[in-house]
């Protein structure tokens, strides 16, 4: 199977062409460094994305607490992430870092909150 | 009247890193001025990630680096007025405030700083016709309702202009449940980051409609359709290429302008290029004591290069202040072929320490060129580029024993190699 895609790694935006054989691949044409056959097998085999969104929280200034995934989860599981972020109710005070989710969807990685709220009371 | 050293427009990254670095080189008495009940700026607005990746080398969301620049600015004495609107600002570095605990309040600075942001382009400057119904708005105002107030704003979206804020969005409405049917661009090529049209569009199967644009808007009270068209080589609607899309929902993500009306009164040197206040080789305008920097001297793409250019300035308020800036002709920064701007626009040789700092962006995407800079005959710096991009601003040092060669002015100009 033959797949183009672009490089997203740096700004030249490589146009590549890949030809993948029984889930693996094997050639990679098109590219002007060796970053992009390291970002096309990753994007092929194993692509990865962070995730940020935001959670309803009480007792603070605003009513939404801004999380992200500490780091980038598999690509189909986002939808997955997403369901479970919004079935999330937190309270100030919330710490940046604080653990909003552990494991979310199985993927081993925590969803986090990316800013601090004092409690209002 | 209180009398500071400095007064910083804005609580934003520039007004941050300017305040801490300002500190840092002696600056005593600092007062920073914030519009918002929050220092951030747009900042805390942006949830995704990949702030931070120069500067920190670490990858951030939008309030992770406020608050880390936040918790920086502690260690300094630094007098934060917030829920506050600079409402007059003065040649002879008067300002007036305005909040509602304290009235109207005048101060006298030695040195002032605009560091007050952008804004974003609306309907009303493309002036796309149609009815005036609601469902139409910026794509950072939508982004604000979203990620700080909680609001959808659409179900069915659309999004005109492909630029990095445009791009985000339509991912992020996706991910709350809206459908994104399209993201229309006017010029033939994109203005985000290639990484912005994989993961936010090409991720969620978005089509990007290239030389397009929205020609008409269609509803009652609410948002009913749009009218799409091709545009040809002059940007100029192709007739019979119309056609409609349903949608509740219009995001423009159409430019952002510096937000330098305060100075729209002063004698200040305006630049229609940057459509900011023309600075000289410390980020001063044509007043002294007058300085600018983040994205009310020049619209940026990485907050990294806000921080940077802030905390340069920052340093070059606490020359200023000490007294160690020395006024001079100085020569001038023009852009030539292909370069749409140059900042700084002036530069004064008795202030440049070891080296000097340029920033400029090129008027459409190059690939293979020459970086030329040059004084008047003479080639000064020669410099191979693999790609260019109108959406990535470019930074360049200079050299002071290179600048001492300049004649009249320093050229800027960028050539194909074919």
């Amino acid at each position: 199977m033959i797949k183009e895609m672009v490089c997203v790694v740096c700004p030249m935006s490589c146009h590549l062409t890949v030809e993948i054989q029984k889930k693996q691949v094997k050639s990679v044409t098109g590219n002007t460094c060796q970053r992009g056959v390291k970002y096309a097998t990753e994007e092929l085999c194993n692509p990865v994305r962070m995730v940020s969104s935001t959670v309803l929280m009480k007792n603070a200034k605003i009513t939404r607490l801004p999380v992200v995934t500490r780091s980038p989860i598999p690509k189909n599981k986002i939808k997955e992430v997403m369901k479970q972020i919004n079935k999330v109710k937190v309270k100030a005070p919330i710490q940046r870092g604080d653990v909003i989710i552990e494991n979310v969807a199985r993927s081993g990685v925590d969803v986090i909150a990316s800013r601090s709220f004092k409690a209002i009371k | 009247m209180r009398k500071v050293d400095c007064v910083i427009i804005g609580g934003g990254s520039a007004a941050m890193s300017c305040a801490i670095s300002a500190s840092r080189y002696g600056v005593k008495e600092i007062l920073m001025i914030e519009r918002n009940e929050d220092l951030g700026g747009i900042l805390n607005q942006c949830i995704h990630s990949g702030f931070g990746l120069h500067l920190l080398k670490k990858e951030c969301t939008g309030p992770e680096y406020a608050e880390l620049f936040m918790e920086m600015m502690k260690k300094y004495k630094i007098d934060i007025k917030l829920n506050s609107t600079v409402i007059n600002i003065k040649e002879n570095k008067h300002l007036t405030y305005v909040n509602e605990k304290e009235g109207i309040v005048e101060v006298e600075a030695k040195a002032i700083v605009l560091a007050s942001g952008c804004l974003e382009r609306s309907r009303g400057m493309i002036s796309i016709p149609g009815d005036r119904c609601s469902g139409v708005m910026s794509a950072g105002l939508a982004q604000r309702y979203l990620n700080i107030d909680g609001y959808m704003v659409g179900k069915k979206v659309f999004i005109l202009g492909s630029g990095d804020i445009g791009l985000i969005m339509a991912r992020r409405m996706t991910l709350e449940g809206a459908q994104v049917l399209g993201v229309a661009e006017l010029m033939p090529y994109s203005n985000g980051l290639s990484r912005n049209i994989v993961q936010c569009l090409e991720d969620f199967d978005i089509p990007l409609y290239l030389s397009t644009t929205v020609t008409k808007i269609i509803g009652s009270s609410r948002l009913e359709k749009i009218q799409l068209s091709k545009v040809d080589e002059n940007l100029k609607p192709i007739a019979g290429s119309e056609w409609e899309e349903e949608v509740d929902c219009l995001l423009l993500s159409i430019g952002l302008i510096p937000e330098i009306t305060l100075f729209d009164k002063l004698n200040v040197e305006k630049d229609p290029r940057t459509k900011s206040v023309v600075v000289n080789e410390c980020n001063e305008m044509t007043i002294s004591g007058f300085f600018a920097c983040g994205n009310a001297l020049q619209v940026h793409d990485l907050v990294d290069h806000v921080s940077l250019e802030a905390e340069k300035t920052g340093k070059q308020v606490a020359r200023y202040i000490n007294g160690e800036i020395m006024d001079d002709i100085g020569f001038d920064v023009m852009n030539g072929n292909q370069v749409s701007y140059v900042i700084p626009q002036k530069v004064r040789m008795k202030n440049v320490e070891s080296d000097c700092r340029f920033s400029f962006r090129v008027r459409k995407p190059m690939k293979d060129c020459i970086l030329r800079i040059k004084t008047d005959n003479q080639v000064l710096k020669e410099e191979r580029k693999r790609v260019m991009l109108p959406a990535e601003m470019e930074i360049i040092d200079l050299e002071k024993t290179m600048l001492e060669k300049v004649q009249n002015s320093l050229i800027f100009e960028v050539e194909e190699c074919l």
